[in-house]
């Protein structure tokens, strides 16, 4: 059994702070404070944000912005959805933007063919192109974040090939089911965002109440002692990878049907998006620790900003990446000194 | 009465690794509640064994009769279904998981929708763990507990999963002693279970405080085995280093020539009370220029821990370390490394060696930035430095340029030798210089040594080799359980003095008791 | 006998396994030369070389910087971040000069290579973790400064990026000269041997008493700079500055043609003829495959074939 590398990556720094004499094992207080912050900070930005956005641009809490900005969430959380498992178990996955665009492609050039194949399609070959990436990662031994970089590539690459270089726009016609399941709506809410919130709920409920949820953790957490307490490792890590190509591919889908067309370059960086929203909504980017319904309020957080940006209007959209990036910075430095801080007690 | 059912019968067993007979036609037998006790000293095999009967390794030869049957097991997860738990010196559990889930991972209960039940899990964690002394939300993360609580949960678990033979590894390193007695009410509650315990440690005490029976392993044989109250301690400990007992004329059989001898004057190196929480208490060691001091005592007594405490490796709470009179700043490797301290890691293939750089590069790690002149490296002054100490240590190498990971063990360990003497240190601290190494180059290090305090320098010899160490040293600075028990000079530096000090009970009645028999 | 066999074929498969890796790469080169000379017509003119030369010129440059990090066992996303960030801080201050515009940017690329690397030495966050922020944000950084792609009236830049001596453009010599300080600074420098040291055994480094933080800095600060000139020159060609798509999918390049140049990714080797070797062939290829008119598609999906090959073949060497 060789020893991956995914953990421990404050090992070589424990020369720097001497742990403190005299402070008492594992405070109890500081460690709960600092599980709130990690695992609802975001939410109390969230709120935070939205409510002065709310009292500061009239046009912000009207139902029909609110609308807007649920249903142009509701794509990158899914994305983000299957992320998360792939994080929590101490990987990456670089390719969901690509499969986004996949099957966005895939679903429109399948309406051609009938509803059912133009559903299935995506979720399949997305989902293949997931299994690979797993199979890299658990049987090779390769690591996650090269080989969903290829995946990234390879995948653009079948996409572009599909839509002669990226000339081909397939659309969706009008009035099929596919269409309707992207622009219809249900009580108020548009049908993307009631498919969304469904698979959080389902996400929510493998994660945590089944124990394929419990091996996700474990193996993020400790890969080797995992394996020892009898967790199917490889076999986890490959069905996170294919859960995340197959919600990437659906969500590209969906997007599809939205637009009523296979955009082609739709996805670019989605998966730096993604891997943001899962990280600020308080996942461990050293697996092992993580919340569904941090996902979804780091996506709303980051659509939220974006939001807040355009109507400001003097400003460019571009802001949104900036402030992502220091997001991203200032979670992953805060994780890292909690981290290190509760290792040494 | 009938006798207990033989739980596990070990025959024959041996293992050869490369270059190494690690286990050597080795026997154990095992009766349902046994608690055996499984000692010897580094490299005597007992980690071998262990991972023999844990499926870590396949055996070259001999049979592992489990419960009746001829097992082979494949991974350390058949074992464990199989009924034989291992409970590690590092726990091994997540520590982000919840203390609950830790414990119940792979059989959480579920409810009838198939979705695990929370609320039963925590509630029968809670149960379990009373019973071994722990009582924490178990909600919590593992890694929240203590380590002597993190240790119990891997108890609880080890012994939830239907085990019938419990393999312990040295258990009580890191747990306090109050959790070293909640362990030993379970040890004996498994006993009366009619589970069958094999208890890894080195610290005698609790040797005799909880096992029954014994197996000593030397250099990969079993030695002695049999029922532990017929064995008194200073035997046991004889036993274990294969000295006989009154043994004490000196032997020769190491290179040392023990003519070096402390000049007289300002010690090179004081480190007094150096502190590391669980591992050292209040250690102080001096060396005097051209001495070699000896730390003496057995595996996992803090050796390891004070050199790498002086050499700024391991960060100490308190003490201080002065180097020819000025202290050192505390914590820094360069800052030592700088003052004069070279340390000879123990753990030479990961810590030492570069293993990926030529010789070469390894032996010119450390002096490189004195050879170069605004960061260029003047490759005639390396040549030099490299052709001379590969002269003068012999280090058989095909060519400079060769990689260091592809040498003997006992070039390797040159190699490092040469990294250090290159920075013309006033203190060597060498931590088993010569252990995993040849006879030949065993000698030559051994003489080097010699040399080196003879030209003045101040050596730290840590050596499980007890033979290397009496003829080695000057003094010998005896440690037990983090603390230093006794120190031996002149004279008295014998095996039979050692072993006594090492066997001693109480670490501070032992420092009166060698105190009086001093004066 | 049967022991034997058993004992020679493994062998020599990491004997062809280890000669792959090393040399593979130029086989590679020198098979794709003689392919294309066979199929490819006018494939043999120094028009047609100068094309590829000054088009694989930048990824060069990129690689070397990551090759360094590469070394130390991380990795650098950020490169085509801070190539776009170059783009648009020399657009910015060009109004001033080349000179002061080209200081500007290597203030900003320093800057950005700092806190990577202080993220990683300092804090011990994870190399690929680090320099994901500062990807997402340096992009960010670089349209907020610049947002749409801008038409450079610069003599001084503009003969920067089409100038040559003696028929050799200044690009392609720039990526060599850099290449050779790059190589000389692994092989000769303290500096290099420390790098090499860290990568290979962080532990034995530390206690050797190498000033192993001061290393990761400056090698994060090397690679951001090296990604800058990049960026400076992929604009001074453009005669544009365009951070929408400058640099995009640049790091996957760049590690590519270190890792497909037999530079292991477990750090503590770092071999520099190699990636530019690597960066060479994957050029080479994607020039045959256009040639043929397979679209860009194409091309993309043998670069990811070409990666995974390259990572598979490499898997298990480098430590022990």
């Amino acid at each position: 059994m060789t020893a991956t590398k995914t953990d421990a990556p404050v090992t070589a720094t424990n020369d720097k702070s001497p742990a403190p004499a005299g402070e008492p094992l594992g405070s109890a207080r500081s460690e709960r404070v600092s599980a709130l912050v990690q695992q609802h900070g975001a939410l109390a930005v969230l709120v935070v944000v939205s409510l002065v956005a709310s009292f500061s641009f009239d046009s912000f809490a009207t139902g029909d912005n609110i609308s807007n900005m649920a249903t142009s969430s509701a794509f990158l959380a899914i994305v983000a959805l299957g992320m998360t498992f792939v994080i929590i178990t101490g990987g990456i996955d670089l390719s969901v933007g690509s499969l986004f665009a996949l099957g966005g492609v895939l679903a429109a050039w399948g309406s051609r063919h009938g509803t059912l194949v133009a559903l299935l399609l995506p979720l399949v070959v997305c989902g293949a192109i997931g299994v690979v990436n797993g199979l890299l990662v658990a049987r090779s031994r390769l690591a996650p974040f090269i080989v969903t970089l290829a995946a990234m590539l390879g995948a653009r690459g079948l996409m572009l090939a599909l839509t002669d270089e990226g000339a081909n726009t397939y659309l969706i016609g009008k009035g099929s089911f596919l269409a309707e399941l992207g622009q219809g709506s249900t009580l108020g809410l548009g049908n993307p965002v009631w498919i969304t919130l469904g698979l959080f709920v389902a996400g929510a409920v493998v994660l945590r109440r089944t124990r394929f949820g419990q091996h996700v953790y474990a193996v993020g957490g400790n890969e080797d002692a995992a394996a020892l307490m009898g967790a199917p490792v490889a076999r986890t890590k490959i069905l996170v990878y294919t859960m995340s190509g197959v919600l990437a591919g659906l969500a590209g889908a969906l997007n599809a049907a939205w637009l009523a067309s296979g955009v082609t370059i739709l996805g670019n960086g989605m998966e730096l998006e993604a891997i943001a929203a899962v990280v600020i909504g308080g996942t461990l980017l050293t697996g092992g620790l993580g919340y569904v319904s941090g996902a979804l309020v780091g996506v709303l957080l980051l659509k939220v900003i974006q939001n807040v940006i355009n109507q400001i209007g003097s400003l460019d959209s571009s802001y949104q990446q900036v402030v992502s990036g220091a997001f991203l910075a200032v979670v992953v430095v805060a994780q890292t000194w909690l981290g290190r801080r509760r290792q040494l007690m | 009465m009938a006798p207990p059912a033989e739980v596990l019968a070990v025959r024959g067993l041996s293992k050869t690794f490369p270059g190494v007979r690690a286990l050597d036609d080795v026997d154990l037998t095992l009766h349902a509640g046994e608690v055996h006790a499984l000692i010897g000293e580094n490299g005597a095999g007992k980690s071998t064994l262990i991972k023999l009967l844990t499926g870590v390794h396949r055996p070259d030869a001999g049979d592992i009769v489990f419960l009746g049957r001829d097992v082979s097991f494949a991974t350390p997860l058949e074992a464990q279904r199989a009924g034989i738990s291992t409970i590690y010196q590092e726990v091994n559990l997540i520590p982000l998981l919840s203390v609950a889930r830790n414990l119940f991972l792979g059989r959480e209960p579920r409810n009838r929708l198939g979705l695990l039940d929370f609320a039963r899990m925590n509630r029968e964690a809670e149960e379990a763990l009373r019973a071994y002394g722990v009582r924490v939300d178990v909600r919590r993360p593992l890694r929240s507990l203590g380590v002597g609580a993190q240790q119990m949960v891997a108890l609880a678990r080890a012994v939830a999963s239907e085990a019938r033979i419990v393999i312990m590894d040295e258990p009580t390193s890191s747990l306090e002693p109050r959790e070293v007695e909640t362990l030993f009410s379970v040890i004996r509650r498994l006993r009366d279970e009619g589970i069958a315990v094999i208890y890894v440690s080195h610290r005698l005490d609790e040797l005799y405080a909880v096992c029954d029976t014994v197996t000593v392993l030397r250099d990969g044989r079993r030695v002695h085995h049999g029922r532990l109250a017929e064995l008194d301690r200073l035997s046991l400990v004889s036993t274990m280093l294969g000295r006989e007992l009154g043994e004490v004329r000196k032997e020769g059989l190491t290179k040392f020539t023990g003519d070096h001898h402390a000049t007289d004057g300002q010690p090179v190196l004081e480190a007094s009370e150096l502190t590391v929480p669980h591992q050292l208490h209040g250690v102080s060691v001096s060396i005097r220029p051209g001495e070699v001091v000896g730390l003496g005592g057995l595996l996992g007594s803090g050796r390891t821990e004070t050199a790498k405490a002086i050499s700024g490796a391991l960060p100490t709470t308190s003490g201080t370390v002065m180097v020819a009179g000025a202290p050192l700043r505390r914590g820094s490797t360069p800052a030592a490394i700088r003052a004069g301290i070279s340390l000879l890691p123990e753990d030479r293939k990961s810590e030492g060696i570069v293993p990926g750089l030529s010789v070469r590069e390894n032996i010119s790690l450390a002096v490189l930035p004195r050879l170069s002149r605004f960061g260029l490296v003047s490759e005639a002054r390396v040549d030099s430095i490299v052709d001379t100490f590969i002269e003068r240590l012999r280090i058989k190498a095909s060519s400079p340029q060769q990689k260091v990971g592809e040498l003997s063990g006992g070039n390797q360990q040159k190699v490092l030798l040469a990294r250090w003497l290159a920075m013309n240190p006033k203190v060597l601290l060498l931590d088993e210089p010569t252990r995993g190494i040849d006879v030949g180059a065993k000698a030559e290090v051994q003489k080097l040594v010699d040399e080196l305090a003879a030209d003045g320098l101040g050596v730290l010899l840590i050596s499980s080799d007890l033979e290397e160490l009496i003829e080695g040293s000057d003094r010998v600075v005896v440690l037990k359980d983090g603390a230093v028990v006794g120190e031996l000079a002149g004279d008295e530096v014998t095996e039979d003095k050692l072993m006594r000090t090492i066997a001693g009970h109480a670490p501070d009645r032992d420092a009166v008791e060698e105190a009086a028999t001093d004066g | 006998m049967a022991e034997a066999a058993l004992k020679t074929v493994p062998l020599d498969r990491t004997r062809i396994l280890q000669w792959l890796q090393t040399y593979g790469v130029y086989a590679g080169v020198a098979l794709l030369l003689v392919v294309n000379t066979v199929i490819t017509p006018h494939f043999l003119s120094a028009e047609n070389f100068r094309t590829q030369a000054v088009q694989v010129a930048p990824v060069i440059i990129v690689a070397l910087g990551m090759a360094l990090v590469i070394g130390t066992e991380g990795v650098d996303l950020s490169v085509g971040a801070v190539m776009a960030l170059a783009a648009s801080v020399t657009a910015l201050y060009l109004g001033y000069g080349l000179v002061p515009a080209l200081l500007v940017v290597a203030v900003f690329a320093a800057a950005v290579g700092f806190a990577n690397g202080a993220l990683v030495a300092f804090i011990g966050v994870q190399p690929i973790v680090a320099t994901l922020a500062l990807m997402v944000g340096g992009r960010g950084l670089a349209l907020v400064l610049l947002p749409q792609l801008e038409d450079l009236r610069n003599p001084a830049l503009a003969s920067l990026g089409s100038g040559d001596v003696l028929g050799i453009p200044y690009l392609i010599l720039i990526a060599a000269v850099l290449a050779g300080l790059v190589a000389f600074v692994v092989r000769r420098t303290t500096f290099g041997r420390q790098l090499l040291a860290i990568g290979d055994s962080r532990p034995a480094a530390q206690l050797a008493g190498l000033p192993v933080r001061r290393v990761l800095i400056v090698v994060y600060v090397v690679c951001a700079l090296l990604a800058a000139v990049a960026g400076v020159l992929a604009t001074a060609r453009l005669q544009a500055s365009d951070p929408t798509s400058l640099g995009n999918l640049m790091e996957l390049s760049a590690i590519t043609a270190v890792v497909v140049g037999g530079t292991p990714l477990t750090g503590g080797r770092v071999n520099i003829a190699g990636t530019v070797a690597g960066a060479v062939l994957i050029q080479l290829l994607t020039a045959t495959l256009i040639k043929h008119d397979l679209p860009p598609s194409w091309t993309q999906i043998a670069q990811a074939i070409v990666i995974v090959c390259a990572v598979y073949a490499a898997r298990g060497r480098g430590k022990r």
